[in-house]
Formats: structure tokens, C-alpha cells, sequence
């Protein structure tokens, strides 16, 4: 299966299904629980990532949190 | 109209096609305000001033220390004690006698930062702390003020520009902020000092950008830097129908404070 994660292509090997969850797990993201998703352009709600499955050629975008700045 | 001598002072504003006499005019009729004179705020507020915005405001608490002045390039050696906000309008003003420089030596909070942000056309978060990140964005959407959001940490750096009721807002990419201490700060991780300098002189291109009305924002764009990789990658974001504060059925109708999230170096300054 083909992804776009984060601007680069990303092949996934081939499973029956998975998950937005399984995705994060599988590609070892860092702090997944503060991970914000955005699939093919929208942002996903949290308690969808269990339920969502990825399919190819979807777009996906991790995006973090980045506090600093002032101090 | 301008003056012989801001004709002189601005010539490499006024001959651009995109700024001109008109263009610089604008500037110096603009009101910017940077929240936090530190790392992200201090490239910004330098550039603003020598851009010639004509009212720059300045918010922040805090005193200069030692452990500042490796990014906080507005602040010297000499500050060390001294009020950040006076020490940057001190630059500012050396810089550019012709601006105003408004400052407010306090923190902001759901009491006072609308009071605060309501005299200006555009709002810089220069910031470090996810409580004051979603307070900034809150105020802002609710005000309706166009504003920049920016973060740092270690090598990377990301920023947006929000156009309330327009654009995605921060809350539309993360509807609530982190547990205090799930996200490591600065301080605690680390920051490479030229870092905020890159992306506050992005918030301050957008300041000037809205200003003149020239060229395209960053609304609906997450622009994402990498020092080590020297990479900028542009992420569409579009606004989130389930934003909290700017979706269809907002549940943020008023300020309020993300105790929360406050973090490790906010309890170590009270």
C-alpha cells in the first residue's frame, strides 16, 4: 500500500486492514497521544482513529505540538 | 504623506511596485502587537520597527537573564535585570525614532488580552507556553483579528497565520492543548538560537504582508521548518467543522484560562 505521510512516500506492507491507530503504531510515531492526524486534507477526530482504515494513496499528515518560543 | 526624511529612510520600501509611497504610508498607519519580547518576539519587533510600522505593541512579564541573550537578539548583556519590554522598546525606538512603541509588562490572561489586542491590526504569538498559544487564539478568532501563531523546539519551528471566520485556526489543528509537561519546552529540550530567528521574521513578513495587503498569507497553511534538514514544508489545512472555538458548534463562546496547561517554566517564574 502507498501513502503520502508528511509529504514522502511511504510504503506500508500490504494488511487486510489498517487503522489510522495501527498506522501511528506502525511507523513508531513519537507521543502518538498528542499527535494530531489530518487525513486527505481534513483534520480527524481522535475517537476515530481506531475506526478509520487507511486505503492507498491516502494523504496523511502527522502534525505536533510546538510550545516555545517567548522565554 | 511622507515626510523628506522617512522618503529617505524608507527609499528601499517605496521602490518596490508592491509597497511604494502608499505601501509605506500603510505601514507606518499599521498597529502590530507582539505578544512575548523574547526569542520569537525579538527579530520581529527589530524588523517591525525598522520597517517602520507605526505602532508597535509589547507584551511581557518577564526580566532579561543570562540564558536569553543565545536567541533574544534585541536584549544585551547590559539588560540583565532589566524589563524586557523596556529593553526591546529601547532598541526599537534607537532603531527608529519615527514608531511608537506601546508596552505592557504583564502576562496576558483571559481578563485582560482583549482589552489589550483590541488597539491593534495584527497580532505576533510570540510565546512559549501552550496556556498563552490557546489564549492568543481564543481572543483572537473571538475579537476577529487576524494574527500569527509560531512554535519552536530544538531544530523545528512551524507557523500559521489565522484570519478568524476565514482560515483554520490553531484550535481547528489541535482542539485542546497538551497535558502540562507532555511537550517539552525549551528549556527543557533545548532550541538552537537562530531558530526563532527564522520563523519571527516570518511573522513579522506576515505582519507586513496583511498590512499592505500584498501577497499571500500563510492562512490554511502550516508551514513547517526544519533547521538540520534546512526544509520548509507547506501543509494545506482547512478549517475543522468540529472546531471548539471556530467550527459549526463552537463550545468556546468566552475566554478562559488553560490552567492546565500551564507549564514547567510558568511554575518556575511564580
Amino acid at each position: 500500500m502507498n501513502l503520502t505521510v508528511n509529504g514522502k512516500k511511504a510504503a506500508i506492507a500490504d494488511k487486510e486492514s489498517l487503522s489510522i491507530s495501527g498506522l501511528l503504531d506502525e511507523l513508531n510515531v513519537a507521543d502518538p497521544l498528542y499527535v494530531t492526524v489530518e487525513l486527505n486534507g481534513d483534520i480527524m477526530e481522535r475517537i476515530n482513529f481506531d475506526s478509520t482504515l487507511v486505503r492507498d494513496g491516502d494523504e496523511i499528515e502527522f502534525l505536533y505540538f510546538m510550545g516555545g518560543g517567548r522565554g | 504623506m511622507l515626510t523628506d526624511e522617512q522618503i529617505e529612510r524608507y527609499q528601499r520600501h517605496i521602490a518596490l511596485k508592491e509597497v511604494g509611497g502608499k505601501g509605506q504610508r500603510r505601514l507606518l498607519d499599521g498597529r502590530v502587537l507582539i505578544i512575548g519580547a523574547g526569542a520569537l518576539g525579538a527579530p520581529a519587533a527589530l524588523y517591525l520597527a525598522a520597517a517602520g510600522i507605526g505602532t508597535i505593541g509589547l507584551v511581557d512579564a518577564d526580566a532579561v537573564d543570562l540564558t536569553n541573550l543565545q536567541r533574544q537578539v534585541i536584549h544585551f548583556t547590559s539588560d540583565i535585570g532589566r524589563a524586557k519590554v523596556v529593553s526591546a522598546r529601547e532598541k526599537m525606538t534607537a532603531i527608529n525614532p519615527g514608531i511608537q512603541v506601546n508596552t505592557y509588562q504583564e502576562w496576558v490572561h483571559a481578563g485582560n488580552i482583549l482589552g489589550i489586542i483590541g488597539d491593534y491590526d495584527f497580532v505576533i504569538d510570540g510565546t512559549d507556553n501552550f496556556a498563552a498559544k490557546f489564549l492568543i487564539n481564543d481572543a483572537c478568532v473571538l475579537a476577529g483579528i487576524p494574527y500569527s501563531h509560531a512554535g519552536i523546539l530544538r531544530f523545528d519551528g512551524q507557523t500559521i497565520t489565522v484570519r478568524p471566520g476565514e482560515s483554520a485556526c490553531y484550535r481547528c489543528i489541535f482542539p485542546s492543548p497538551p497535558p502540562k509537561d507532555a511537550i517539552p519546552t525549551c528549556s527543557q529540550a533545548g532550541v538552537i538560537g537562530v531558530l526563532p530567528g527564522v520563523l519571527g521574521l516570518i511573522q513579522a513578513t506576515e505582519a507586513i504582508k496583511l498590512l499592505l495587503g500584498k501577497g499571500d498569507l500563510l492562512t490554511g497553511t502550516l508551514l513547517v521548518y526544519n533547521a538540520l534538514a534546512m526544509s520548509f514544508d507547506k501543509i494545506h489545512i482547512n478549517r475543522n467543522p468540529k472546531c471548539p472555538i471556530c467550527g459549526e458548534t463552537p463550545s468556546i463562546k468566552e475566554l478562559k484560562d488553560e490552567v492546565d496547561a500551564v507549564t514547567h517554566c510558568d511554575l518556575e517564574k511564580s
